[in-house]
């Protein structure tokens, strides 16, 4: 660890340990999970991966947390992913491909519309 | 600033650096490049996750928050394949996080204010990091950098800081003291002796929020101008010690303790000495000739510690809390905390409620609240709805304060006017059902097996006054042991050297003035109105209520119960020994207490 030399070196090394704090934080978050089994891989979830990244960096989205899972076990539904808003019963989408992972993000995350029409019902 | 999906933070613990930590990263990153991952996951450094020693190199994932311990430069493409692309936790290598919620302290009530306990069950006191998330070592930044010596002492005295260790001496009066003595070097030492009965808010700071008492001392050394600390915990707290050590450690090798300090020309160290847990160790004179390497004893005041302490030379002693305070203090300014409290005594005081009150544990409250509401509206009143009968504050050499005094609000000048010390912040509740002789028979024994046996008044007195008090509790109390009682008090708070012997006869005088009753009782009535000393009670069993079951009788251990089945049973009384187990078993409120 460097050591620390100055108060600007303390206040750098604080804005660190705030960002590593507050990604202990979960509460209050949105949740999108992406299922990346070998199924969704091949059924293109790395682009729609990629796709809701790039959505949430070009609208500078916070709190929200994306992270991926195996296969969802929704066999030809791939790829699939999940939203969960905070307090918020989760949903379930099929077949997302780019386009509606955009759609998704706009309509259910931007505005709390899901869109119906991919919705898997449980 | 770009956005991440997840984040890997990889411990550079001197300890895991040793274990290959440095290279388990560039194959992080290596992996990482390779599978085109590189926007999509961040890594960091931070201080230790886990424990180096078994677990390093170790890193910590999120969002998942799992944690992956003994990495090798090998394990890390298998891990990279399974975690970041096919979403699975790679459980061979997982470990269960240790957990930094802290059972022992609650979530505050509502009338509390939290400065001291803040941090605690908050932020993992082994990571220093988590420390400077929450504005630590700000304050001792910008004393070092923006303030004189001269400055930080008069923010100390403008505060009104007071001693938390019981007697509420001004803080900054202390510093000046030792910064104007002559003599170098200079010492500051924390006294973390606690050793109150039921008392652990010291413990809980260390264990919970130990660089905020290593930043208080840092900044006191700066202000009297001491280079070495001692912090003199007892080794009955293995916890405390242990991460005091690895605070420090950790603080070193952020330049924060050690050799200019952040750049400044301001070097100042630490060191933890153990203490063998003698109660009257937290004695300051005492306390110094424990770390010297002598036997635990108080010596003869003046000269104070300021001038003539730890070898010879000028120191200062505060207790852990009041460390703790003085960071706070200085980075969230004088207006902040003066308004907090009483007139005389500003901030909060943190107590652990003990006894018959139904929410025991730590608090933290301004001064000025009043009894009632710390144990009425936080403690949430006295357990199974009994009535309130005392409250001892300070500890074994506290005072008992009955009915009366509920609405007094608690500081250190109004508790001492009551008969009573503020003392470390112990405070035990008494419900209706205590014999408050028997509870200064209890305290005394304490007070008499802690005294150290330097002078006569207390290694005498005391052994003295337990044994009146034995004898009134076995129903053997002469009329003259009242007078006696007066006498031996007074003369043991005069002439004993040190505060020990000062304050152990504390429960009998304040006993003796709001429960005479109860003494009278017990020596002319040979009648213990509470019914707890074994010798002036008997136990009968109750016609109308007892069925005649035989439970009693089976459970006797002397077979002192005689009766037929389906009909009422007796107690022998010569050969009762009024163990009180009959009462206990009974399931029909039939065995009295007389």
């Amino acid at each position: 660890m460097p050591k620390i030399n100055s108060i600007e070196d303390l206040k750098r090394l604080r804005e660190e340990a705030q960002k590593i704090k507050e990604l202990r934080d979960q509460t209050g978050k949105t949740q999108i999970v992406v299922g990346m089994g070998t199924v969704g891989i091949a059924a293109g979830a790395r682009e729609t991966l990629k796709a809701i990244l790039t959505y949430i960096e070009d609208n500078k989205l916070t709190d929200i947390i994306l992270r991926q899972t195996g296969n969802f076990g929704l066999t030809g539904q791939d790829p699939v992913v999940k939203v969960t808003l905070p307090g918020k019963e989760e949903v379930v989408y099929a077949k997302v491909a780019p386009d509606v992972a955009k759609r998704i993000m706009k309509e259910h995350i931007g505005n709390g519309n899901v869109v119906l029409e991919y919705k898997i019902s449980e | 600033m770009a956005y991440y999906r997840s984040t890997i933070l990889v411990s550079m613990d001197p300890v895991c650096v040793r274990k290959g930590a440095v290279q388990v990263k560039d194959q992080l990153i290596a992996e990482l490049k390779v599978l085109n991952l590189m926007d999509e996951v961040e890594i960091l450094d931070t201080a230790r996750i886990g424990d180096p020693e078994t677990q390093g190199p170790d890193i910590l994932v999120y969002p998942e928050g799992v944690h992956y311990i003994s990495l090798t430069t090998d394990s890390v493409k298998p891990l990279v394949e399974e975690h970041f692309i096919k979403g699975r936790e790679m459980q061979q290598y997982a470990a269960k996080l240790r957990d930094i919620t802290d059972d022992e302290v609650r979530a505050p009530k509502e009338k509390e204010i939290r400065v001291i306990l803040e941090n605690i069950g908050k932020i993992d006191p082994r990571n220093i990091e988590d420390y400077i998330a929450v504005d630590g070592y700000q304050a001792l930044a910008k004393v070092l950098n923006e303030m004189s010596r001269e400055d930080v002492i008069q923010t100390i005295l403008d505060s009104k800081l007071r001693g938390r260790g019981g007697a509420g001496f001004p803080t900054g009066m202390k510093w000046k003291f030792a910064a104007g003595a002559k003599g170098f070097p200079k010492y500051m030492i924390c006294n973390a002796d606690e050793g109150d009965p039921g008392a652990f808010m010291n413990r809980k700071v260390l264990e919970g929020d130990p660089h905020s008492v290593i930043e208080g001392m840092a900044i006191g050394g700066y202000a009297v101008g001491a280079n070495q600390g001692y912090i003199y915990c007892r080794a009955e707290y293995p916890i405390a010690v242990s991460t005091l050590n690895t605070a420090i450690e950790q603080a070193r090798e952020y330049g924060l303790l050690g050799k200019n300090i952040m750049g400044t020309d301001f070097s100042f160290d630490l060191e933890v000495r153990m203490g063998a847990g003698a109660f009257v160790c937290g004695e300051e004179t005492a306390l110094i000739a424990s770390i010297e390497g002598s036997r635990g004893e108080p010596r003869v005041r003046p000269p104070f510690p300021a001038t003539k302490g730890l070898w010879g030379k000028p120191t200062n002693i505060n207790n852990v809390e009041t460390y703790a305070n003085v960071p706070r203090i200085i980075q969230r300014g004088l207006e902040w905390y003066t308004s907090m409290g009483s007139e005389k005594s500003k901030g909060t005081k943190t107590f652990a409620l003990a006894g018959d009150v139904m929410h025991t544990g730590l608090i933290e409250v301004p001064f000025g609240m009043t009894l009632r509401e710390i144990i009425y509206d936080i403690g949430g009143g006295i357990k199974g709805g009994k009535g309130y009968k005392a409250v001892q504050t300070g500890g074994p050499m506290g005072g008992c304060l009955p009915e009366q005094f509920l609405d007094l609000e608690v500081d250190y000048e109004t508790l001492g006017a009551a008969g009573s010390i503020m003392g470390s912040g112990g405070m035990i509740v008494m419900d209706e059902n205590t014999c408050m002789v028997d509870i200064a028979r209890f305290f005394m024994e304490f007070t008499q097996e802690e005294s150290c046996g330097k002078c006569v008044p207390c290694r005498v007195g005391t052994r003295r006054i337990l044994e009146i008090l034995e004898r009134i509790c076995a129903g053997e109390g002469k009329p003259e042991d009242i007078d006696m009682l007066h006498t031996l008090c007074d003369e043991i708070i005069q002439d004993s050297l040190c505060g020990l012997g000062q304050g152990a006869p504390n429960p009998v005088v304040s006993t003796l003035k709001h429960f005479l009753n109860e003494y009278e009782a017990h020596i002319y009535e040979k009648r213990c109105p509470a019914k707890v000393c074994r010798n002036l009670i008997s136990f009968q069993i109750s016609e109308e209520k007892c069925t005649g079951c035989t439970v009693c009788a089976r459970n006797c251990p002397v077979g002192a119960i005689t009766g037929e089945r389906k009909l009422t049973h007796h107690i022998n009384k010569d050969i009762c020994i009024r163990c009180g187990i009959c009462e206990q078993v009974c399931n029909f409120g039939a065995v009295e207490v007389n």
